[in-house]
């Protein structure tokens, strides 16, 4: 029985040692806003945070957890769509299908905790998800837009 | 072991789940089962809610409920619908919501929603008309409702907002005051009811938000691929990787002791199935699993082969499908200036970000899937004849797709193979997931084919001849047949018609011949967001390019001679030209480039600037995009379906091909199928330019344009045509 702290909650699952922390969070824990998308690291779409910094969760396997980790999913981020990168986001109407967007909130707020103000160089370096919409263009302005209105204080 | 936690809560009620929904929004520490109950949800509501018409229902509160019947793919095809209900309903869009209307629920009515596919850029433009009236047809029941209550003579009433003013008395009654007498009311004539102009339009026609925001930014929404039933198992697929090839054996044994495995199930002859209680252990215990294939004759095809075998086509006597005037071979023989050039494009994958699912369950007498599809009544029907159950007592429950992209539309492969599965554990939902590998090697690709093309140019530089023979695989081979009628099958020259209003070529050539080769491969093949357009536009307006510099005239002029009996599209390509400052210098070493075309009922048009250094790295800088798709029922979705379109199209330029090894496809996940991030996303300008006369498609035109508009630019760049894609294997200088 292993112990997570996945959004402040302290979760027992049992589950093998192998199993990557996207299919603990999406099938033991029951929290499906993280999404599958290629299982090898290369789309982003299970992007959460895992003590502060943005992962992808298809990549850790359930025995290099310990409890003392902190993971936040995207149904972590805040309370009511509050953080300033949801907020850009509905206001520039980024999704399409929707899909990998939990990914892409996640890797921004990640970017913005630690970068305050990106440049679009920086936004070009960080936010290396897949969307196959092809929502890139609003992606960059609503990152810039949750920059200039300020992340303080948001986001684990 | 724990239990999966969906288990815990087999107890809640399903009005339990709704509030349990809700508090998850709050930071999940709710977690109840996510299954949307359509039919109940809807059931529960209609106590409250006064249903007006099959489109619209409305509630005490002015709730306007309005019906959906198209999928929606992040296309936005409902929040454009529900503008068009909304604007001749005149309600308060504020007050709006949307419900999709189950395919069960449609057959029982007769149809009464139209027909539900969604694909080919279709979902708006071919039922505005009749949801408009279904709309319009409401507010008349509902103005006509008030006039009774009053006693007065309705024409008297005016209504905005869904509020409606006797305006002698100075009176207002609300739509949910009386939506409930306006709901017994006899319908009006919808046919004989006079619809806005469009240039009227207060809800339609604007820039409006979508409706279905609101869940894709806290994990809330529920892909099929998120479901959660009570006692689901889930299954993990494995089909044999030769197309045509067979399931020779497994060894069960070899799993049966691995965690939470049920059971390996075949697939008719073709795949097998692990069945376990969460989807990772079941493809674990997939990927352990000892199996034996009888790959067959195809294991000996490749790229290679298929190449040899477009190859062929492009010189055959026999042809498939053909448009000519005048004599172009003979116009060509004797034109002073002769251009001639090979292109290719390859099969491409569809690669949605939600991968091929379905959950299936099968009780006595009664077959229910949740199905991510493009068409419901298509998955109706394939859960029924797969599981034997009669068509009125199967159900299909919607969920809206993880992208579609043509995938999941006539083909429901995947909805046959979870009933297969689904059939050998009774009364068990079974959610199939099929890995990205699998998705990526049991697609219906993007149809390959080779075009050869030659042109004829007079002593002025006029371009009196062209024949363009296009070899490569049919659609409509393997998904309607019938469609091609004594081996003809016009559908893979889409763009190249005669015919004005779907897909017709823009230019008149005084002699022409467009002739189309099949040559079909082992591999399956299907539409692809914007299919045919995409190959052909490269075809055509690339091979224009080497021809107008042949000619010594511009790109543009030499275009728009041809276009005179075109004016729409025409009108984009001055549009995007205009936009760009097409002939204005631009900076040291970038380039422009620029096409047109039209598909899927709307004129396209592109410019693109490029730079290409000397290490013969590309980058595209600005591309700025032109459509007319008509109507204009919401130019901020357009806009986001233009520059979607554009990094669809630009994956496919950059990187987009899926090659063929020993009869399977090769590049099975984002590694080697590479799709276009962000950093590569260039500065997108889009110009809608509608003319209020058609009503075209908006999710796939402009895609077309984006190929051929960057790899003009890059000839403009180097000096050098680009003939075959993606740009991943070109040496640009």
């Amino acid at each position: 029985m292993a112990k997570l702290n996945i959004n402040g909650t302290v979760r027992e699952v049992s589950a093998e040692a192998d199993t990557p922390l996207l299919w603990v969070i999406r099938e033991h824990v029951g929290l499906t806003g993280t999404k599958y998308g290629c299982g090898i690291a290369q789309c982003g779409a299970c992007s959460v945070h895992f003590n502060g910094e943005v992962q992808r969760s298809c990549q850790i396997p359930l025995g290099d957890i310990k409890e003392t980790d902190v993971i936040v999913t995207i149904e972590g981020l805040s309370v009511g769509s509050s953080h300033p990168v949801q907020k850009a986001w509905a206001a520039v109407d980024v999704p399409q299908c929707g899909y990998c967007q939990s990914g892409q909130i996640m890797a921004a707020a990640a970017l913005l905790k630690k970068n305050p103000k990106p440049t679009d160089k920086d936004i070009d370096e960080a936010m290396t998800n897949i969307c196959r919409c092809g929502t890139y263009q609003r992606i960059r302005e609503a990152v810039h837009m949750a920059a200039n209105v300020g992340t303080t204080g948001q986001g684990g | 072991m724990n239990k999966p936690v969906l288990e815990k809560h087999l107890e809640l009620s399903r009005r339990d789940f709704i509030v349990g929904s809700a508090a998850l929004a709050g930071g999940g520490l709710a977690l109840g089962m996510n299954v949307p109950f359509g039919t109940d949800a809807a059931q529960a509501e209609g106590a409250a809610t006064n249903e007006i018409n099959v489109w619209v229902a409305i509630k005490p509160d002015d709730t306007c409920v309005i019906r959906i019947a198209r999928s929606e793919m992040g296309q936005g095809t409902l929040t454009g619908l529900a503008q068009l209900v909304a604007e001749e309903l005149e309600c308060d869009w504020n007050k709006v919501t949307t419900e999709g209307v189950t395919p069960q629920r449609n057959l029982a009515a007769k149809r009464a929603w139209g027909e539900m596919g969604t694909g080919g850029s279709r979902g708006i433009r071919t039922s505005q008309d009749y949801v408009r009236r279904g709309g319009a047809a409401a507010r008349i029941m509902l103005l006509q409702a008030a006039a009774d209550q009053w006693n007065v003579p309705a024409g008297e009433l005016t209504v905005a907002n869904g509020v409606i003013t006797h305006t002698p008395s100075k009176r207002t009654l609300r739509y949910g005051e009386v939506a409930a007498a306006a709901s017994k009311l006899t319908p009006p004539d919808e046919k004989a009811i006079k619809l806005k102009d469009p240039k009227e339009w207060k809800i339609a026609g604007k820039p409006l938000k979508r409706l279905d925001t609101a869940d894709k930014l806290d994990g809330r929404k529920i892909f099929a691929i998120d479901l959660k039933l009570p006692d689901m198992l889930c299954a993990a697929v494995k089909n044999c990787p030769v197309f045509g090839g067979k399931l020779a054996s497994y060894d069960e044994s070899k799993i049966a002791a691995m965690p939470g495995v049920k059971k390996a199930v075949r697939i008719k002859d073709t795949g097998v199935a692990v069945v376990a209680d969460t989807w990772w252990r079941a493809k674990k215990a997939l990927d352990a699993l000892p199996v034996v294939w009888d790959e067959g004759p195809n294991a000996s095809q490749s790229s290679a082969t298929i190449a040899e075998m477009l190859k062929d086509g492009l010189n055959a006597t026999e042809t498939n499908g053909e448009r000519m005037n005048g004599d172009a071979l003979k116009a060509i023989a004797e034109a002073p200036k002769k251009v001639e050039a090979v292109y290719s494009t390859p099969f491409l994958a569809h690669a949605p970000m939600e991968m091929m699912n379905c959950t299936v369950k099968l009780s006595a007498g009664r077959a229910e899937a949740w199905v991510p599809t493009q068409n419901l009544e298509a998955s109706l029907a394939a859960l029924s004849e797969s599981s034997g159950i009669p068509l009125d007592k199967c159900e299909v429950n919607r969920l809206d797709l993880g992208g579609g992209f043509g995938r999941r539309g006539g083909t429901q492969d995947y909805v046959h193979q979870a009933t297969e599965i689904a059939k050998a554990f009774p009364d068990t939902p079974i959610k199939m997931i099929w890995s990205r590998e699998e998705d990526q090697a049991h697609d219906f690709y993007r149809p390959i084919s080779q075009c050869k093309l030659s042109a004829g140019l007079d002593a002025a530089g006029n371009l009196v001849g062209l024949h363009v023979r296009v070899s490569g695989q049919s659609i409509n081979a393997i998904a309607n047949p019938n469609a091609i009628v004594n081996g003809k099958d016009m559908r893979q020259l889409q763009g190249y018609y005669d015919t004005p209003g779907d897909a017709q070529l823009g230019y008149d050539v005084p002699n022409l011949s467009i002739e189309y080769a099949m040559r079909n491969s082992h591999v399956p093949v299907g539409p692809w967001r914007g299919v045919n357009t995409n190959q052909n536009a490269v075809y055509m307006e690339c091979f224009m390019e080497e021809v107008a510099r042949a000619s010594g005239k511009d790109s543009l002029e030499f275009r728009r001679e041809l276009m005179k009996n075109h004016p729409k599209h025409l009108g984009v390509l001055n549009a995007v030209a205009e936009r760009a400052e097409w002939g204005k210098p631009l900076p040291a070493g970038i380039h422009r480039g620029i096409a047109q075309f039209m598909g899927y009922g709307s004129y396209s048009a592109a410019v693109a600037e490029v730079s290409v250094s000397p290490e013969g790295k590309l980058k595209v800088h600005r591309m700025v995009l032109g459509v007319n798709s008509g109507h204009a029922v919401n130019p901020g979705q357009i806009e986001a379906q233009v520059q979607g379109s554009v990094a669809f199209g630009l994956t496919a330029t950059l990187y987009g091909e899926m090659p063929v090894d020993k009869g399977r496809m090769t590049a099975l996940n984002f590694d080697n199928y590479e799709i276009m991030r962000l950093a590569e996303m260039p500065k997108v300008e889009v110009v809608i330019v509608p003319t209020y006369d058609f009503w075209g498609g908006i999710g796939e035109p402009t895609i077309c344009v984006v190929a051929p508009s960057v790899l003009n630019a890059i000839y403009a760049a180097t000096g050098k045509p680009v003939r075959s894609l993606p740009l991943k294997n070109v040496k640009l200088v």
